[in-house]
């Protein structure tokens, strides 16, 4: 299935969960947040937070800034 | 920690340095990192951005110790109270922390706070349970409604964004200083050591800044400067400077002068 994840089409596999997302990008959850169709998903739900065809994701973290 | 502790509490934690300093546009992380150290700053602004799906890049946090600094993650290029609220909120998550630099810019060209949406966005916060930093116009009345709001500190522009223009209205902030008891701390504006100095002589509970360090020539002597600059203005504001007089005073007795 594809989902929207940080603006690009990435293709995932389906039953696809938000940790098994991260695993796939190789991202650390440490540092991250995750929004799901505009709604943030607290880390302790990463788990067994299922993806849809077309969910739309933002992952982000802390970068330099003023 | 140091001998007459003159520290700075906001949000409940306590600081002993009033230099708070960006992480952006350095040459590198290493050099952010040894600017950072340099500096003595313990709290440091970041901002919340899409993680790269390329992950051969590294990543600012990689090379900052954590258990040193209290990160205050900012909400730069929002231009609404939502964008503003939606980047907190992710930043708490990502950071576990409730520490926020709220900003919400009105013109891309001014950079200035759209003071509205930046009251709107605070009053959300502040009911999330977020430590709120706004900054914001170098205004009053702005900053008594922020303090109302219930934000830990306000934090008025000394000058536009990165423009290193200096404390452009020492006036404005001794008014605010005079009239809001949240800790006031100027954000933005700073270019030399001398700026820094001039805030906390006026009384400031502090100093942020990231272009004046990022920017300088040589931004590690940069951090530096700023150090001492923060630490010899808060103690001129504390010694209690002698008022100004337009004609001379004799330094040296006039009695016993040779004949």
């Amino acid at each position: 299935m594809k989902i929207l994840l940080n603006g690009e089409f990435v293709e995932t596999a389906e039953g696809a969960t938000i940790e098994s997302l991260l695993q796939q990008l190789d991202i650390s959850r440490e540092r991250v947040a995750v929004e799901l169709n505009a709604d943030i998903i607290p880390k302790a739900h990463y788990e067994k937070q299922s993806l849809c065809d077309g969910d739309k994701i933002e992952i982000v973290h802390f970068v330099g800034g003023g | 920690m140091t001998q007459n502790a003159d520290t700075l509490i906001i949000g409940g934690r306590e600081f002993t340095s009033r230099l708070m300093v960006g992480t952006g546009k350095y040459a590198s992380f290493e050099q952010t990192a040894r600017a950072l150290e340099i500096s003595g700053a313990q709290i440091i602004t970041v901002a919340v951005r899409r993680v790269n799906l390329d992950r051969s890049k590294e990543s600012l946090l990689d090379y900052i110790d954590l258990k040193k600094y209290t990160l205050l993650p900012n909400t730069a290029g929002c231009y609404t109270a939502d964008d503003a609220v939606r980047t907190c909120r992710l930043a708490r998550e990502a950071g576990m922390s409730d520490f926020v630099k709220l900003e919400v810019l009105g013109d891309e060209k001014t950079l200035f706070p759209d003071n509205e949406e930046l009251l709107k966005a605070a009053k959300i916060l502040v009911a999330e349970g977020f430590t709120v930093l706004p900054y914001c116009s170098d205004d009053v009345i702005v900053c008594k409604k922020l303090e109302d709001i219930g934000c830990a500190a306000v934090m008025p522009l000394g000058a536009p964004i990165g423009s290193g223009l200096g404390i452009r209205n020492p006036y404005n902030i001794r008014i605010i200083l005079e009239n809001v008891s949240v800790p006031v701390i100027v954000d933005a504006g700073v270019g030399s050591a001398s700026d820094a100095a001039i805030a906390m002589e006026l009384g400031c509970a502090g100093v942020l800044m990231n272009t004046a360090i990022a920017g300088a020539q040589d931004p590690i002597a940069m951090a530096e400067a700023m150090k001492l600059a923060v630490i010899a203005g808060r103690l001129s504001y504390k010694a209690g400077r002698i008022p100004r007089k337009l004609y001379a005073n004799a330094s040296s007795p006039l009695d016993g002068m040779i004949g």
